[in-house]
């Protein structure tokens, strides 16, 4: 996508690459020492903290080329508290229940609507001998997607953002609930989850042990076995009280700009290439696992599975981040790491002590 | 860790030419006072840039809030971080509880096989340099090795223990990482594995300096061999002995690195150590709780460092 923008362009740009997870940890002593002009980020909490910190470049001039290229979803993930748009999304993956259509076809399975028919779903899996989900939370962070699914179709999507901006308390009958609800579908999980990685449950989902299996479309890394890979069909997290499917758990990378960067005419340039179609379809043919966010990118090297992914998400009226974006990173690893694996382990929650931690960690913010 | 080795024979080296001068630090010329100056100066001003200036910071830092912004961001919070710590934050004791297992465990089983390892090769027997390699090697490893070797061993379905034992891919295969109530002492083994070669390599050197004419002393008096052990070797390291307790408690404390591999210190791995990792440089970053976590495990180690060095020092007198 570089070359694509210098050779358009005629700007040379250098690039910094640092692998990702350092770069994340690092991010605080970064933007305060001398940033590159542009980096990549996510959408979520911590791109409307920098941006309310003022670390970070406002991009409205930007986005005034680019703002029809993308939907109502993405649109209100780039914008920050005071309303002004601080980031350009280059690509997400969708959250969803991914499985093989073989063994559904065998077993005459149907996507199920509701969570009622979920669980009944779950239920005859399990007479048929299978382990209904696949799930592995070794890592600590892939409950979070049941969290985060069970909570927005419960409560609803603003609720998610203000529980993991801590507006609304976690010592509430609403989360309860919500570990109620997990607690009815808990039963059908792998019970070896807290001794394996995503990487070991999708293998158990490409063996046909598991029916079911809820995780982003990188899932789909896993499968190198071609004929696997064209078995793989996924649906959408079933309608509980609140909302239908309308909410999506699709995290979304991007980029951002330094307040240094901010001056760099040259660097907003790139974003708004990079807002576009041209830009991102540069970035695509580089990395085709995930979906590409701005509109009329090319969807010709699609596989049906891609294009649902990519519906999925233009149909979203809101795109959450994924808990550990969307909450204080402090909150998210510290809290919620081992409290939803002891959740896991012995079916309680103690929300009364989510409430006082997150009291605490918020509050040195 | 190389400190710890090192600081005994550098502080025994440093006394002795205090006795031997006779007091006479007024006899030296400027030349002698200058390089005086600078040896003595370089290593304070290290150990003051290294040690001392951080360790004065996180004191003062463990009182504060502080989102790592800013420095004007830093807020006073009296005694908040500790108040939270100790009452707030799950893992806080069960790590505690952890890291006594830890110690005990080293203490009980680690250290003794590190000397049993030691007394076995100082035999002469024949490969011995091949099996003192082979017992170091673990010492030398890099992390991502040590993540792949117990990988290998422990995973549920392609590790090597669940197939030897033949549970592998049947519901009884034990779950060495996700079962909280054995995964501590899967992570002890790995311990174990790399803290008795550290040990062994420690007591060879002093087996190696033991004055054979002792041995042959304790043999002549009729002593059988484990007599001439326990009561004549044995004693005669004592210099190695301290040294040994002490690194075997500094490792209990800062054991960390093997259950952050495992699954970052959660789900009963919590140690002090992984704790302080993960608040002070993990991504959930609160750096007053971590420094407040940081401090009491620096109050906890002193105790035997202190004990160490008075140790030290009486016997200097």
């Amino acid at each position: 996508m570089i070359d694509a923008f210098s050779k358009k362009s005629g700007d040379t740009i250098t690039i910094n690459t640092v692998p990702h997870n350092d770069f994340q940890n690092n991010i605080n002593t970064y933007l305060q020492g001398s940033p590159d002009d542009a980096f990549t980020w996510f959408a979520g909490y911590r791109m409307r903290y920098y941006a309310a910190k003022g670390l970070v470049a406002p991009l409205d001039d930007v986005w005034e080329g680019i703002a029809g290229n993308f939907s109502e979803g993405i649109t209100k993930a780039s914008t920050a508290d005071d309303g002004k748009k601080y980031f350009v999304p280059n690509y997400n993956y969708p959250w969803g229940f991914f499985y093989r259509k073989s063994v559904w076809q065998d077993k005459g399975y149907e996507v199920p609507a509701t969570f009622d028919e979920f669980k009944a779903l779950c239920q005859k899996m399990k007479s048929d001998g299978l382990i209904p989900i696949a799930f592995a939370d070794q890592d600590g962070w892939p409950a979070m997607g049941t969290f985060d699914y069970l909570n927005m179709r419960l409560n609803g999507y603003q609720f998610h953002l203000d529980l993991c901006a801590h507006k609304e308390s976690w010592d509430q009958q609403k989360v309860k609930d919500v570990f109620d609800n997990w607690k009815a579908i808990l039963p059908f999980h792998d019970p070896a989850a807290l001794g394996a990685r995503w990487q070991e449950a999708a293998q158990t989902l490409a063996k046909k042990k598991t029916g079911i299996y809820l995780l982003g479309s990188f899932v789909t890394q896993q499968f190198s076995d071609k004929t696997v890979l064209a078995d793989i069909d996924f649906f959408p997290f079933p309608e509980m009280a609140m909302e239908g499917t309308e909410a999506v758990e699709a995290p979304i990378d991007g980029f951002m700009v330094s307040k240094k960067g901010g001056d760099n005419q040259a660097a907003k340039d790139l974003l708004a290439f990079a807002g576009t179609a041209e830009g991102q379809d540069a970035y695509a043919a580089v990395d085709s696992s995930n979906i590409a966010t701005a509109k009329g990118t090319d969807t010709s090297k699609f596989t049906p599975l891609n294009k649902k992914c990519a519906e999925v998400i233009a149909n979203a009226k809101s795109i959450s981040q994924f808990f550990d974006r969307d909450a204080l990173p402090a909150m998210a690893n510290n809290v919620m790491i081992p409290a939803l694996q002891g959740f896991i382990k012995n079916q309680t929650i103690n929300t009364a002590n989510l409430e006082s931690q997150a009291k605490s960690l918020y509050a040195q913010q | 860790m190389s400190t710890q080795v090192a600081s005994p024979a550098a502080a025994s080296r440093a006394k002795q030419p205090a006795p031997r001068r006779g007091g006479g630090s007024h006899k030296l010329s400027a030349g002698d006072k200058g390089v005086l100056a600078v040896m003595v100066g370089i290593p304070t001003l290290i150990q003051l840039i290294l040690v001392w200036i951080p360790m004065v910071l996180s004191i003062a830092l463990s009182f504060t809030k502080w989102n790592a912004l800013a420095l004007s961001d830093i807020k006073p919070a009296g005694l908040s971080n500790y108040d939270f710590v100790l009452n707030n934050y799950p893992p806080f004791w069960p790590a505690v509880e952890h890291n006594i297992i830890w110690l005990l465990f080293l203490a009980v089983v680690a250290t003794p096989l590190g000397l049993f390892l030691a007394v076995l090769l100082d035999q002469n027997i024949r490969g011995s340099r091949f099996y003192q390699s082979v017992f170091f090697t673990p010492v030398m490893l890099s992390l991502p090795l040590i993540a792949i070797i117990w990988q290998l061993m422990y995973a549920r379905n392609e590790g090597l223990i669940n197939n030897v034992l033949g549970t592998a891919n049947g519901p009884n295969a034990v779950d060495w990482f996700g079962d909280s109530s054995i995964n501590l002492w899967a992570a002890l083994i790995a311990a174990t594995w790399r803290h008795a070669g550290y040990i062994m390599v420690l007591y060879l050197a002093g087996l190696k300096g033991i004055d054979p004419s002792l041995r042959e002393a304790a043999a002549i008096d009729g002593a059988s061999s484990g007599q001439t052990f326990f009561r004549v070797v044995f004693p005669s390291m004592r210099p190695i002995n301290i040294v040994v307790v002490v690194i075997t408690i500094i490792e209990a404390l800062r054991a960390f690195d093997i259950v952050y591999i495992i699954n970052r210190g959660t789900n009963g791995l919590e140690l002090i150590g992984a704790l302080v990792v993960q608040n002070l440089v993990g991504e959930g970053q609160v750096i007053g709780v971590g420094s407040a976590l940081a401090v009491m495990l620096l109050v906890v180690s002193l105790v035997p460092i202190t004990f160490y060095l008075a140790r030290t020092f009486r016997r200097g007198d």
